[in-house]
Order: C-alpha cells, then sequence, then structure tokens
C-alpha cells in the first residue's frame, strides 16, 4: 500500500475575529524541524504556535536517514521508539565503480547505546509521528493553511501577517523562529541571503515500491554503465520501498529527466528487472551554502532556511534537527529570564559552526563523486582503483560521511586524562545505566555527573552519580579514578575535571547560562 | 619540522632505478595514475598529517 497521504484538518484561527494576544514564540513551517521545535520548546515548557502554508506531510521520502544523534533527539519528544519500530536497518554497503563491486563493508554498531548508528525512514513519516505528538501537547499551537505574507522587525518583538483561507489576520510574538525550509520566504521578507562558495548540483530522487526480495543493503556506484560518468545510490525504506538518488549532468533538463519513459527504463538498469511501481520522482538541485548569522535580533533561523548541504552524508534533516537541539534549551531559559539575551548568541555561533562542518563534509563528498578533470579525476579513479586491493583505501572512497555531532570549540575546563569521547563540546556519550540508560537522565536541565566520588554542594545542577563501572567506567573515566562532568540541558558536556571546587563548578554553571565558553 | 628532508634512504639510487623501472612502457596518462597511486599508498603509510603538509609544502616550494 502507497503511504495515504491524510491532509489535515484547517481551523479557523481566532486572530481572523479578534487580535490575539502577543505570543511567545511563533514557528513559520511544519517540516520535520518546526515541529520538532515546538515539541522541543514545549519540554521546557514554553508555548508556541506553528503556522504552515501547507497541510500534508512532506511529498516523497526526502530525508530518509537518521543518524543516531537525531533518534536521540527525537526520543527526548517521545518518538524514539515510534521511529525505530517503523524505520530500517542496513548494514552492509556495496561500493561499485563501472560495474565491478570494488569492496562491501558490514556496519558494526559500536554496542551499548540505546539508540543505533542510524535508520531509514522516509520523512513523511517522521513528520506525521511529530504532527500527532503537536497535536496530542497542549502547549503546540499547530495552524495548517497559514501561510506567512510578511514579517517585520518591532524591537521587542516580531510581527508577522497571515493568509488563510478565509482571509488574513496578524500575529505578535516575542520570538520569530523560521522554520520555512530552503528557500525560506522569512529569509526572503528580511532581506538577506545565503553566502559562500555556490556548489549546486543536480540529483533524480525516486522512490519505488518492489514486492520482489532486494537485500536491504545500501548500493552505491561510481559512473555505473547504466548511467555513464555520473553516480547512483540504491536504499531500502520501509513498507518495500527502496529509494534511488541518481546524479544528473549540470546541463540535465530537470523536466525531461522526469518524465516516466526516462526515468523508468534507468531504474530498470539499476534494479535489473521491470517489477516495481513508481512512487516519486522528484528533481533535487542543491547547493552547500549558509547564511551568515542566524539569529537577527527577534527572529532566529533554524533548519534548512539557516544552511543547505547536500544530500550525501545525510546532514540536511539531521542537522536541522541538532538545531533544534541546541537552540530549546537557550530560548526557554531567555523566555523564562533564567538567562539574557547574548545565550541566543551562542546557539548562532556554535550551530554556524556546525553547518561549517557539515558544508565541508558534503562539499568533500560531492567533489568526490564528480571530480574536476584533470589530476582530481585522476586521483578519484585511483583511489577506487585502489580500494579493491588495499584495505586503507577504502576509507577513503567518500559517497557521503554519516551525519555525526560536531565538537563545539567550548573554552572549558578539562583534564587530558579522561577519554577523548567525552570532551566538553561533545555530546554525552550514552551508556547503560540501571535498567535504562544515560541518555534518559539527561536533557531537562543542567547535570552534574559523579563517577568514582561523591557530588561537591552546588546549586543549580541536578547532581547524578554514576557507578564506576562498566561502559560508563569506559567512556567517563577512562584510566582516571574520578570525574565530574557539567552537562548541558542538550545533554552536551560543558565542562569535566578529576576534582573540582564547588566554587569552579558553580563559575561553569554561570558560564554555561551566559553562553560565553 | 616533523617531515625529514635529510638523507634518509640509503638506497636511493636502487630505489630510482625501480622507480623508473614501474613507468616503463606505460603511456603519460598511465604514468600519471601509477603516481597517483604511489602518493596515496604513501600517504597512508607515512601516517602523519603533518609531515604531509610539509611534504607538499616542500614540493611546491
Ligand atoms: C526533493 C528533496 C529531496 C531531499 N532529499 C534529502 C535526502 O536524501 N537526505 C537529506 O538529508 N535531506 C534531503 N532533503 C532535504 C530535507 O528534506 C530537508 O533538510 C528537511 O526537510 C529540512 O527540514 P525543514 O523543516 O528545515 O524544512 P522543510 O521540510 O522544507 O519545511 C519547511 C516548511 O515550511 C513551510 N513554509 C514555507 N513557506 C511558508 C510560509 N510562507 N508560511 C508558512 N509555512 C511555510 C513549508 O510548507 C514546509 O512545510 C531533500 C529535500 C528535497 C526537497
Amino acid at each position: 500500500m502507497p503511504y495515504d497521504y491524510q491532509p489535515f484538518p484547517y481551523v479557523p484561527p481566532p486572530g481572523l475575529v479578534a487580535p490575539e494576544p502577543r505570543k511567545r514564540v511563533v514557528i513559520v513551517g511544519a517540516g520535520p524541524i518546526g515541529l520538532a521545535m515546538a515539541l522541543e520548546l514545549a519540554r521546557h515548557d514554553v508555548p508556541s504556535v506553528v503556522v504552515d502554508d501547507n497541510n500534508v506531510v512532506s511529498v516523497g521520502s526526502r530525508a530518509i536517514c537518521w543518524s543516531k544523534r537525531s533518534l536521540e533527539i527525537l526520543d527526548r519528544l517521545g518518538l524514539g521508539a515510534r521511529c525505530l519500530e517503523k524505520g530500517v536497518t542496513w548494514k552492509v554497503g556495496r561500493t561499485f565503480h563501472r560495474d565491478r563491486e570494488v569492496f562491501n563493508f558490514d556496519l558494526q554498531p559500536e554496542d551499548g547505546h540505546k539508540m543505533p548508528a542510524f535508520i531509514n525512514l522516509q520523512q513523511y513519516y517522521v513528520e506525521q509521528f511529530l504532527v500527532e505528538a503537536c497535536e496530542a501537547d497542549p502547549l503546540v499551537d499547530l495552524r495548517f493553511k497559514n501561510r506567512v505574507i510578511a514579517v517585520e522587525q518591532m524591537g521587542d518583538h516580531a510581527f508577522l501577517d497571515i493568509e488563510t483561507p478565509d482571509g488574513e489576520y496578524a500575529l505578535e510574538t516575542e520570538y520569530l523562529l523560521a522554520c520555512d525550509g530552503a528557500n525560506s520566504p522569512v529569509r526572503h521578507m528580511l532581506g538577506l541571503e545565503f553566502e559562500g562558495e555556490l556548489f549546486e548540483e543536480r540529483f533524480l530522487i525516486a522512490d519505488i515500491r518492489m514486492e520482489a526480495e532486494f537485500p536491504s543493503e545500501r548500493w552505491f556506484w561510481f559512473e555505473p554503465t547504466f548511467h555513464p560518468g555520473q553516480s547512483a545510490l540504491l536504499h531500502k525504506q520501509p513498507d518495500q520501498v527502496y529509494r534511488i538518488d541518481l546524479q544528473l549532468g549540470w546541463g540535465a533538463d530537470p523536466e525531461h529527466e522526469k518524465k516516466p519513459e526516462v526515468v523508468i527504463p534507468r531504474i530498470e538498469k539499476v534494479v535489473g528487472h521491470s517489477e516495481f511501481a513508481l512512487e516519486w520522482v522528484s528533481v533535487y538541485t542543491f547547493q552547500c551554502r549558509r547564511l551568515r548569522e542566524f539569529v537577527h535580533d527577534r527572529v532566529i533561523f533554524v533548519g534548512d532556511s539557516a544552511h543547505v548541504v547536500s544530500p550525501f552524508g545525510a546532514r540536511g534533516g539531521n542537522g536541522g534537527l541538532q538545531d533544534v537541539d541546541n537552540l530549546g534549551w537557550k530560548l526557554a531559559a531567555v523566555i523564562g529570564g533564567r538567562a539574557d539575551a547574548g545565550l541566543l548568541e551562542s546557539y548562532g555561533r556554535e550551530r554556524a559552526f556546525g553547518a561549517d562542518e557539515n558544508i565541508k563534509n558534503s562539499t568533500r563528498a560531492t567533489r568526490f563523486m564528480t571530480p574536476a578533470a584533470g589530476m582530481e579525476r585522476v586521483f578519484r579513479d585511483q583511489v577506487l582503483a585502489l580500494a579493491a586491493k588495499a584495505p586503507f583505501a577504502r576509507a577513503w572512497v567518500n559517497s557521503g560521511r554519516l551525519s555525526a555531532p560536531c565538537t563545539y570549540p567550548l573554552n572549558a575546563p578539562d583534564d587530558t586524562r579522561l577519554p577523548p569521547g567525552a570532551r566538553p563540546g561533545m555530546v554525552a556519550p550514552d551508556a547503560p545505566l540501571g535498567n535504562g540508560w544515560l541518555m534518559e537522565r539527561l536533557g531537562r536541565g543542567v547535570a552534574l555527573l559523579t563517577i568514582g566520588c561523591t557530588a561537591p554542594e552546588v546549586a543549580g545542577a541536578e547532581a547524578i552519580a554514576l557507578p564506576a563501572e562498566g561502559q560508563i567506567a569506559a567512556r567517563f573515566l577512562g584510566g582516571a579514578a574520578q570525574a565530574i562532568y557539567l552537562v548541558r540541558p542538550d545533554q552536551v558536556i560543558a565542562a569535566r575535571w578529576c576534582t573540582a571546587d564547588p566554587s569552579a563548578i558553580s563559575a561553569e554553571i554561570e558560564t554555561l547560562w551566559a553562553g560565553t565558553a | 619540522m616533523t617531515l625529514i628532508d635529510t638523507p634518509h634512504l640509503a638506497e636511493h639510487d636502487e630505489f630510482y632505478e625501480e622507480l623508473l623501472a614501474a613507468h616503463k612502457g606505460l603511456s603519460a596518462e598511465e604514468s600519471s595514475a601509477l603516481n597517483a597511486r604511489l602518493i596515496l599508498i604513501l600517504a597512508n603509510h607515512v601516517g602523519d598529517i603533518e609531515a604531509l603538509r610539509e611534504a607538499i609544502a616542500l614540493a611546491r616550494a
């Protein structure tokens, strides 16, 4: 059965009859990022209104690969189990050059984490689960068929004009979060533009349904004979749906490429038969660019409205969820009066750093796939040639590096006797804890983890004593006898010590809320 | 400086000869591919990004 696109109901908003009181937060866009943003704010007791011009989930699979970090974030929003249950995991990847298999690999995930390295799940499912959670949350006011047509900065608030099937109305809000996607109308309304090297690529993306058994693997081709000179990717999704990405030459005509009589024979060559149904075809043009600043007074850009990358490495949807992760607690603290607006600047700074890392990785992958003529091409081809013969070269083959959270460059106390995988600026590594997981204990307020020692008396952090054994010891102690970790509400390590005075810890808690690390 | 730019390979004359022999009979294109493979193999063997950066700088100088 193809996915059943159920339109969400439109309800005339109260603002059509009488002015509405000023909102705390208005989120423009109910894509994965806007929806997750609303739920994350609600976890921190901040109400929001989400407006979207549309009333259905993503048409087509779009972002399909959700990383471990995204699953941890979705789990905090109550959707982890649902996504895991529906999603599929592939472990074996095969890489072909021309029509020859160069090598294959079996991903053995590290054990002792609640979430797997990634799952494949169509964006429409993720959005559906998020919409259902928003609708069940009294702090989220979700409004479909509400199109933002004007935005204005007003000093201590922002003003929006919104168009509905019943006419226009206005909203005032303390903060406006632009989660309105890569073409962000809000960005245009504020006269802002993406910056950076223009690096455009074009892909044909198709979802096909195949009843025939096909291995649950990722197949990647460099220059297959069925698609000369380009690259191709085949991925398994739930419901017997497979995703095919075919790189198009920059000169290709998207309208022509989308025609079934052009697409179907190509896919027949990919899968080797014609027993499939075409569900969705789209031509996806991407760039690798970002806004210079994500925070503009009362308007904050989150997700694709702030940065765009190539689909290889799955950094679009996953990068956006990490924005949500970073902004949620900060905005809640500013609105609640716990922190001043300077904390929001640290969102802009940290996520611009993350976006640059995503852009860098995605540009590298794109370059590997489409080398310029000359030496660039020679090196690329020789990496592929060596990959068939020497194990080291397999790692050099770049068909996208799977999204992993960046390490924020924090200026924070550190003790290098402690393990390198739990440094300040990193998401705290998960580990089994009692009958559950460490991740489940983190992520609401500030936490002070102690391993092998008792917690110093400090205010403003929840003390959590962890057993100095098993994977907790391996991931947080290494060879040290004891350790203290200060963890932010987004599960990022803010500072760590082997021993610390209460006053030193208190100072770091203040730095954390000031966003000045 | 991590890169060794002082004499380090006693058998340099042998290596030089074997390098030329490896290219014998190859077209310019094949030679260029062989060189590329050699660089990649040796870079992995060196395994030290600082030394490799200095090598690139020295080669470009
Ligand atoms: C064809 C295609 C294929 C893709 N493939 C991949 C992939 O393989 N891997 C990957 O990682 N990523 C992929 N992406 C990117 C991925 O879909 C995005 O990174 C992700 O959707 C970003 O989420 P978002 O919520 O920021 O924006 P979006 O999902 O774009 O959501 C923006 C929302 O804002 C709404 N909106 C826009 N303007 C207004 C307005 N004026 N008023 C109210 N609402 C408005 C829109 O209706 C939409 O619902 C693909 C994208 C496309 C288009």
